[in-house]
C-alpha cells in the first residue's frame, strides 16, 4: 500500500500586481527556497520537480518550465508540468505527492505559479478560437449566472457575498504576504464598490496577481525528521466532469460533490463539519464560499450562505474558512491550488501567525477550475492518518 | 513496484487536415477503449497530454474532455506536455495502489500555426524569443556541434532519412515514406546548413491513445502481456550555450534508471524529429548496430508533436504484442534539441 508523505517545506512569495523585482525564474526561486529554508534542505536533496501553472498564454511563454527547470534545480532531475484549468495548484500538489506515495522518490519539490503582469488574463481567456464561439467575459462574465441560479435556488440574502469578501479581506490583514491589503475596509466599501458582473462587485472579486507557492513533500521516515512537525498527507482527490450537456448542475457540480466524498472516505471522516478543523478553499468570487459549503458537504444544499450570515466560516467561527484572506486576496491563478493547500498545511503545523487557528489538527485544501468542472482536494492532519 | 502492461493502442492517420483537435481525438480514444477489453467504467483514472499554443487557445484540454466524456465524474488529470508524460503521471497512480488501470491520451493540431515560429515561445522569454530562432535553425546548430564532435558525415545523416522513410513505407500512419537513395538525398539544398529536408520531421496533426492496467488485469484482457519494465524521464538545463548540445545527458540518465542496459534489446523506438538525433539519443541509451531503430519510421517521418513520443511506446507495444521481439526500448522527447527526455522498457511475457 501506499507510502506515508509529508508536508515539511512550505515558501510562498509574496503576491502583488506587478512582481518588476523578479524575473519568471527569479519569482519561483523565491517561493522554492523559501521552501527549502523551511525543510532545512537545498536543491540538492530534492529528487524530483512538479511545477504546475494554468493556460501558457497569461504569461506568452510555451511550456515555461522547461526554460525555469535549472532555476529550480532539476537539472538532471524528472520534471513533470501539470495543468488542469484553476484547479492546476491543487493537482500539482497531488501529482507530487503521489510521487512519494508510489515509494518512487524521498523527497520532492512542488511548485505552483502565475506571473499575470508578463501578460494579460483576460486576454488570454478570451480568444477567438476557430469553430467556437468567443465568450468575451473572462472569469467573472462565465460565473455570475451560475450565482444568480444559487440566489434563485436557495433564497440567500443578497448581501451574503458581500459579507464574504469583508470577512476574507479582513483576514488579509492578518497574512503579510497577501496581495490585497484593505486597511480600513468595512461593508459599504465594498457594498458601494463598482459591480462588475451582477450580481459580482469589484470588492467581491479575485485580484490579477503575481506570485509562486512552493512545498516540499518527503516520505515517512524523513518527514519525521524535520524540526517542525510535517503536516501528513491523510487524503488526496481529484474529479472532472464535462464543461457543457443537458441536466448539469454546474452551480453545485457532482464532480465537487463525488470527490469530498472521496476525500472523506479515504481520510476516514463522517462529519465533516465536526471533524475537519478550518478550510482554505477556492473561493475567486465571494459567492463561491456560500455555494463550496454546500458542495463540499459542511452544510445542506440551500443553506451554505447560514454559514456565512452566522459567521461560522469566521477566524473565530466553528469552521474558519480561508484564514489566509483567500484568492479574493491573492490570486496567482495556477498558484492559488497549492497556496490553498499550503495554508491548510500550515495551520496543522502551527505556522501561520495571526490567521492561526489554535488547536487545529485537520484541516482541507480545496482547488476548482474550468467552469466549476475540475476538482482537487487533501486533507491535512498534524497526527499521522 | 506493481508490474504494469499496455493493454492496448491507438492512433490517427496522421495528416494537416481540416478535422479539429476533437475530431481527431474522439475515434482513437474509442478504438484504445474497445481493444482494451476493459468496459469504460472499468478503467479507473484518465491522463491527457496536450499543449495550448498549439491550439491557440487556454484550456485546450477541457474541449477535449467534453468530447472524450467524463459521466459520471472521473478521477483524471492533464500534463502540459507529451502523452508519454501522461503515461508516466497514470503509472505513478497505479504504483501508489489507488488505481489499477488508465485512459491515457494526447493530441496536437500543428497545421494551423506556423510550428517553427511558434517553438520559439518555448525559449528564455527575456533574451531569446524577441529573436525569433526557428526550431530548425536552433537544430541545425545542434547537428553542426554533433557531426563535429562525432566526425560522422552528413551522408550518416541522409542514411537515417533513407532508412526511416523505406520502414515507414509499412506504417499505415506515416505522413512520409518512399524510397530514397541516400546519394541522391545529399544532393538536395541545404534548409539550415548541415541539415536539409529529409533531415527535419514531417510535421503532422494527430492524437494517440493507450490503455494500461496493472497485474492481473493487465493478463486477463491481454493475448501477449508486455510490461512496462523501467520508466524515467529526467531534463537538462534550457539555455542552448549553457548544456553540450551534442549529447543527451538527460537521456542517459533516464536510461540508466530505466535499465535500458540490463537485458538484450531488439530494436528501439525513438522520438527523434532530427536525423543526427537519432545518432545522439544512439549514443546517450548505449544502443549498438545490433538494436534496430525505428522500425515504424519514427517521428522523423511523422511528427504529431504532443502525440509523437507517446506513439513511439505505442509502437513499441504494438511490435512487441504481436511477438515481433520480446524486450524494447522507446524515447518520448521534449524541447528544443532533446531537452528533457522520457525512457521506457517494454519486455513481452
Amino acid at each position: 500500500m501506499a507510502e506515508l508523505c509529508g508536508v515539511i517545506g512550505i515558501g510562498q512569495t509574496k503576491y502583488d500586481a506587478k512582481r518588476i523585482d523578479v524575473s519568471m525564474p527569479g519569482l519561483l526561486r523565491e517561493a522554492a527556497l523559501k521552501a527549502l529554508d523551511d525543510a532545512e534542505l537545498t536543491f540538492a536533496d530534492i529528487d524530483a520537480v512538479v511545477v504546475g501553472k494554468a493556460p501558457d498564454m497569461f504569461e506568452g511563454v510555451m511550456l515555461p518550465e522547461n526554460y525555469l527547470s535549472d532555476a529550480l534545480g532539476a537539472s538532471g532531475k524528472p520534471l513533470l508540468r501539470v495543468h488542469t484549468a484553476g484547479s492546476v495548484g491543487g493537482s500539482t500538489g497531488n501529482v507530487a505527492m503521489s510521487l512519494v506515495q508510489a515509494g518512487i522518490h524521498d523527497r520532492v519539490l512542488a511548485v505552483a505559479w502565475e506571473k499575470q503582469s508578463e501578460s494579460n488574463a483576460m486576454w488570454g481567456l478570451t480568444l477567438s478560437p476557430p469553430f467556437s464561439v468567443a465568450v468575451v467575459a473572462g472569469a467573472g462574465g462565465y460565473f455570475a449566472p451560475l450565482i444568480h441560479a444559487y440566489i434563485r435556488r436557495s433564497g440567500a440574502p443578497e448581501d451574503t457575498g458581500i459579507r464574504t469578501a469583508l470577512k476574507d479581506r479582513q483576514n488579509a490583514l492578518k497574512n503579510p504576504l497577501a496581495h490585497l491589503q484593505i486597511p480600513d475596509i468595512d461593508f459599504e466599501k465594498i457594498a458601494n464598490s463598482p459591480m462588475l458582473w451582477d450580481p459580482i462587485r469589484y470588492l467581491e472579486s479575485c485580484p490579477s496577481s503575481d506570485g509562486a507557492c512552493a512545498m516540499v513533500l518527503a516520505k515517512e521516515d524523513l518527514a519525521e525528521r524535520t524540526s517542525t512537525p510535517p503536516a501528513w498527507v491523510h487524503a488526496t482527490a481529484m474529479r472532472s466532469e464535462p464543461n457543457q450537456f443537458p441536466g448539469r448542475d454546474a452551480v453545485n457540480p457532482q464532480a465537487g460533490r463525488d470527490c469530498s466524498a472521496e476525500l472523506y472516505k479515504k481520510a476516514g471522516i463522517s462529519d465533516p463539519r465536526k471533524e475537519i478543523d478550518c478550510a482554505e478553499i477556492y473561493v475567486p468570487f465571494s459567492w463561491f464560499e456560500a455555494m463550496w459549503m454546500e458542495n463540499l458537504g459542511f452544510a445542506p444544499e440551500g443553506e451554505g450562505w447560514k454559514m456565512v450570515y452566522e459567521g461560522a466560516t469566521a477566524l473565530d467561527g466553528d469552521l474558519p474558512v480561508n484564514m489566509s484572506g483567500g484568492v479574493l486576496s491573492s490570486n496567482a491563478i495556477g498558484a492559488s491550488g497549492l497556496i490553498r493547500y499550503a495554508e491548510a498545511a500550515m495551520q496543522v503545523r502551527g505556522q501561520a501567525g495571526e490567521h492561526q487557528v489554535d488547536g487545529a489538527r485537520r484541516t482541507l485544501g480545496h482547488a476548482y477550475g474550468g467552469g466549476s468542472q475540475y476538482f482537487s482536494m487533501c486533507m491535512f492532519g498534524a497526527a499521522k492518518p | 513496484m506493481r508490474d504494469v502492461g499496455i493493454v492496448s493502442f491507438a492512433q490517427s492517420n496522421a495528416a494537416s487536415e481540416l478535422r479539429n483537435e476533437v475530431e481527431i481525438l474522439l475515434p482513437v480514444v474509442k478504438e484504445a477503449v474497445k481493444q482494451s477489453g476493459l468496459a469504460r467504467n472499468e478503467i479507473d483514472f484518465t491522463c491527457s497530454g496536450s499543449s495550448d499554443f498549439l491550439q491557440g487557445q487556454p484550456f485546450a484540454f477541457v474541449m477535449a474532455l467534453d468530447g472524450v466524456g467524463a459521466w459520471p465524474p472521473i478521477a483524471e488529470s492533464h500534463v502540459e506536455m507529451d502523452g508519454a508524460w501522461a503515461l508516466y503521471e497514470a503509472w505513478v497512480k497505479i504504483q501508489t495502489g489507488e488505481m489499477d488501470s488508465a485512459l491515457v491520451y494526447s493530441f496536437g493540431k500543428t497545421s494551423p500555426g506556423d510550428l517553427a515560429e511558434v517553438l520559439a515561445l518555448q525559449l528564455d522569454p527575456y533574451c531569446v524569443t524577441q529573436l525569433w530562432p526557428d526550431a530548425d535553425s536552433i537544430a541545425g546548430i545542434q547537428a553542426r556541434l554533433w557531426l563535429e564532435r562525432s566526425g560522422q558525415s552528413e551522408r550518416d545523416l541522409a542514411e537515417v532519412a533513407a532508412r526511416s522513410l523505406a520502414d515507414a513505407k509499412q506504417n499505415p500512419h506515416a505522413v512520409a515514406k518512399g524510397d530514397f537513395d541516400a546519394e541522391k538525398l545529399l544532393s538536395e539544398p541545404y534548409r539550415c546548413s548541415p541539415l536539409r529536408d529529409h533531415d527535419c520531421p514531417a510535421n503532422a496533426d494527430g492524437a494517440t491513445a493507450m490503455v494500461i492496467a496493472a497485474d492481473d488485469t493487465a493478463k486477463r484482457v491481454s493475448k501477449r502481456p508486455v510490461w512496462i519494465r523501467g520508466l524515467d524521464h529526467r531534463i537538462d538545463p534550457p539555455a542552448l550555450g549553457v548544456r553540450d548540445l551534442a549529447r543527451a545527458r538527460s537521456a542517459e540518465i533516464a536510461a540508466g534508471k530505466a535499465g535500458v542496459g540490463a537485458g538484450k534489446l531488439d530494436f528501439a523506438e525513438l522520438d527523434a524529429p532530427y536525423t543526427h538525433q537519432e545518432w545522439i539519443l544512439r549514443e546517450a541509451l548505449g544502443l549498438g548496430d545490433g538494436v534496430r531503430i525505428n522500425p515504424s519510421g519514427g517521428s522523423l517521418c511523422t511528427r504529431t508533436l504532443f502525440s509523437c513520443g507517446l506513439n513511439r511506446i505505442g509502437d513499441a507495444w504494438a511490435r512487441l504484442a504481436a511477438g515481433e521481439g520480446d524486450r524494447a526500448v522507446a524515447l518520448a522527447t521534449q524541447g528544443h534539441c532533446l531537452q528533457q527526455n522520457l525512457v521506457c522498457v517494454l519486455e513481452g511475457e
